[in-house]
């Protein structure tokens, strides 16, 4: 075991991949550099034939990758800021999702685009947008989220070595978190959840950074005698319904949450899926906790308000015991 | 060109007044006092003062990430700017959107943009209103060499010249698009090169010579006011802070930045004054002083200013819809 940040750990995991599989490249703005720092080291090792710095261009960032993918390759495009994926979102909907598919299944895009989601930082509307909800709306994509070091190694070395079109949400405000890491890289298979933490009483499912807060939660929740479940999806499509139906049959409560603002946010299409399938179980109404729905807000106040807290989780769990 | 007198001491007090306030707001960010992502115009300020003395309120520009600098030029008012950076409800975005987003619409600012690229389409379509409203506004896209690779560049540029939209487009062309210098992001030196490919007039000026650029912003909006359309005007220039606030600029040297301070705009334009006694060294200090003054006390409104309340962040989504608070 060692200790590693989260923006180590995906570095890392894409250095063992590309050691590996000469077919591996990342492409992105400033990635010799980064401005997380997370590809850095990835350049001074493979160098600018294999991490390549691309010009302001995320429309050709993404369908080149679509290309490249497409023609024997395994490209790692990054966007640094989910934000801007809105630029690419030609050659992500209509073009890498669906080729396949058109094509009569005659083609396959092994391809993983990273972007750097979530707020806390003060980094305004544009900066700071958790948008997962309108990639797994998308029939041919799948998506993954890591919420600690550990995840985004086994994570990173399934989405590279998968043969379909992977997005990658990193939060940023995990980069700088540390956790520990297992010596011997292994993959974890997309499309299966963790226990964070056994609990009876009641399920929290969360994503990303909000993993870390439903923890704390937990914790404090602990001392009042409220043994609470996390449930960690890891990759929001292909998603592990089981998992989570089983723990809710055990707890018979649940509490989404997702840092998304709420409306149609990915956990809203969780709560469908456990009133469609696992009605039996819940003896309590489904809660749901998201952000405001307004576009990220730049004052420190105001993004504390819109962002979910440890307070908004416990308040939640209260609210069905 | 002549300039007048006058005009030139109403230059280099924009100019002088962008500086003090980015200075000023460098010294903030680096005791912490500010956060987010703040990208200062120090080096930069012919341009946007160059161009804008050439326009109205009546017109419009779209600025950028590194937007300070042009808002100042446009007519914004500082302290409001401050506030905005200290994310207060007296800002000019009630603390909504902070650097990257500051706009004052009845200065004819659409707005900063925290979206590399995103001015050209919001420029042209002001162009095409004002065609459409057969008004001679004008409509001046502010944006960087990085910024000229995005595609969005050649659909408006292509947009502005069959429709002749009263646009102009000028390029901050300061060596670099966050990390990468110009030679390795695009295989052309003249950014106004590309010009030729929409039909349009391109020039490229120096851009630390405020005489330059005010010449050539001047014939070029002049002729998009005329109903003779778009120009792309390329202003050769340089960023002497990094990037962002914080960045450590490994991919420069110190002497690249001290080879760009002997041709600093304000420097050049302060001698010509001097030396053509335009204007007298007195003069010129009382001037300074009180923008220095000014910006003190921007600080100090901003400082003193309240937090909006948390739940204003429900508000101005929608004209008519204050959004569900948090429960
Ligand atoms: C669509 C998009 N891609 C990437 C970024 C990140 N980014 C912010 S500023 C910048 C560089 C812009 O360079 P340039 O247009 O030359 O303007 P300068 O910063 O030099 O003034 C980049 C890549 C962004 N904000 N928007
Ligand atoms: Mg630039």
């Amino acid at each position: 075991m060692k200790e590693m940040t989260y923006g180590k750990a995906i570095c890392e995991a894409i250095a063992y991949e590309m050691r590996r599989d000469k077919s591996v490249f990342v492409l992105g703005e400033d990635v010799s550099i980064g401005v997380f720092g997370v590809t850095k080291d990835l350049f001074k090792e493979f160098g600018p034939s294999r991490v390549m710095d691309t010009p302001i261009t995320e429309t050709a960032i993404i369908g080149a990758a679509v290309g490249a993918a497409a023609t024997g390759v395994r490209p790692i495009a990054e966007i640094m800021f989910m934000d801007f994926i809105a630029v690419a979102m030609d050659e992500i909907v209509n073009q890498a999702a669906k080729m396949r598919y058109m094509f009569g299944g005659k083609i396959t895009l092994p391809l993983v685009i990273r972007c750097a989601a979530g707020a806390g930082i003060q980094a305004a509307g544009q900066h700071s947008q958790s948008l997962e909800a309108w990639f797994t709306h998308i029939p041919g994509l799948k998506v993954v989220y890591p919420s600690t070091p550990e995840d985004a190694i086994g994570l990173y070395l399934s989405a590279i070595r998968d043969d379909n079109p992977v997005i990658v949400v990193e939060n940023k405000s995990l980069y700088a978190v540390k956790g520990k890491v297992e010596d011997e890289f292994k993959p974890i298979p997309l499309g299966r959840a963790e226990v964070k933490r056994e609990g009876d009483d009641v399920t929290i499912f969360a994503t990303g950074a909000c993993v870390s807060k439903a923890m704390m939660a937990a914790n404090e929740l602990e001392k009042e005698n409220i043994n609470c479940e996390i449930i960690d999806p890891r990759t929001l499509f292909p998603f592990d319904k089981e998992t989570l139906f089983k723990s809710i049959e055990k707890t018979n409560k649940v509490i989404l949450v997702t840092e998304e603002n709420k409306r149609g946010a990915f956990s809203a299409e969780v709560a469908a899926l456990i009133a469609e399938e696992a009605f039996d179980y819940l003896d309590a109404p489904i809660v749901r906790i998201g952000a405001i729905n307004t576009p990220v807000p730049f004052s420190k106040v105001l993004e504390e308000y819109y962002l979910p807290s440890v307070e908004d989780i416990k308040k939640a769990v209260k609210s069905i015991m | 060109m002549k300039i007048s007198t006058e005009k030139l001491i109403s230059i280099y007090e924009k100019m002088f007044r962008i500086r003090a306030f980015e200075e000023k707001v460098g010294e903030l960010f680096a005791k912490g006092k500010l956060a987010g992502f703040v990208h200062c115009y120090v080096g930069e300020e012919a341009v946007a003062v160059g161009v804008c003395q050439n326009l109205d309120d009546k017109d419009y520009i779209t600025s950028t990430h590194r937007g300070h600098g042009h808002l100042i030029a446009k007519g914004g008012i500082t302290k409001y700017m401050m506030a905005e950076l200290y994310g207060k409800s007296t800002g000019y975005c009630k603390g909504k959107g902070g650097s990257m987003h500051i706009a004052d619409a009845s200065k004819g600012i659409l707005g900063a943009n925290g979206i590399v690229g995103a001015g050209f389409p919001i420029a042209t379509g002001a162009g095409l209103s004002f065609k459409y409203q057969k008004t001679d506004q004008v409509a001046v896209c502010f944006f960087g060499d990085g910024a000229s690779n995005r595609g969005t560049f050649h659909e408006s540029l292509n947009l502005a010249s069959i429709w002749d939209l009263p646009v102009v487009y000028v390029c901050e062309n300061n060596m670099y698009g966050e990390f990468t210098p110009q030679s390795r992001h695009q295989k052309i030196n003249n950014i106004s090169d590309r010009a030729a490919s929409y039909g349009i007039t391109g020039v490229s000026v120096d851009g630390n010579d405020i005489f330059a650029v005010y010449e050539a912003a001047s014939l070029a909006i002049d002729k998009a006011r005329k109903g003779g359309g778009p120009t792309l005007l390329e202003c050769k220039t340089y960023r002497y802070r990094g990037h962002f606030e914080g960045d450590p600029q490994e991919y420069r040297t110190k002497e690249e930045i001290e080879d760009w301070r002997r041709k600093d705009p304000i420097i050049k334009l302060k001698k010509h004054l001097l030396e053509n006694k335009i204007c007298d060294e007195t003069k010129i200090n009382k001037l300074e002083e009180n923008i220095n003054k000014e910006i003190l006390e921007a600080v100090e409104f901003a400082e003193e200013s309240p937090n909006p309340k948390p739940e204003e962040a429900l508000e101005n989504v929608y004209t008519d819809i204050i959004e569900e608070a948090r429960k």
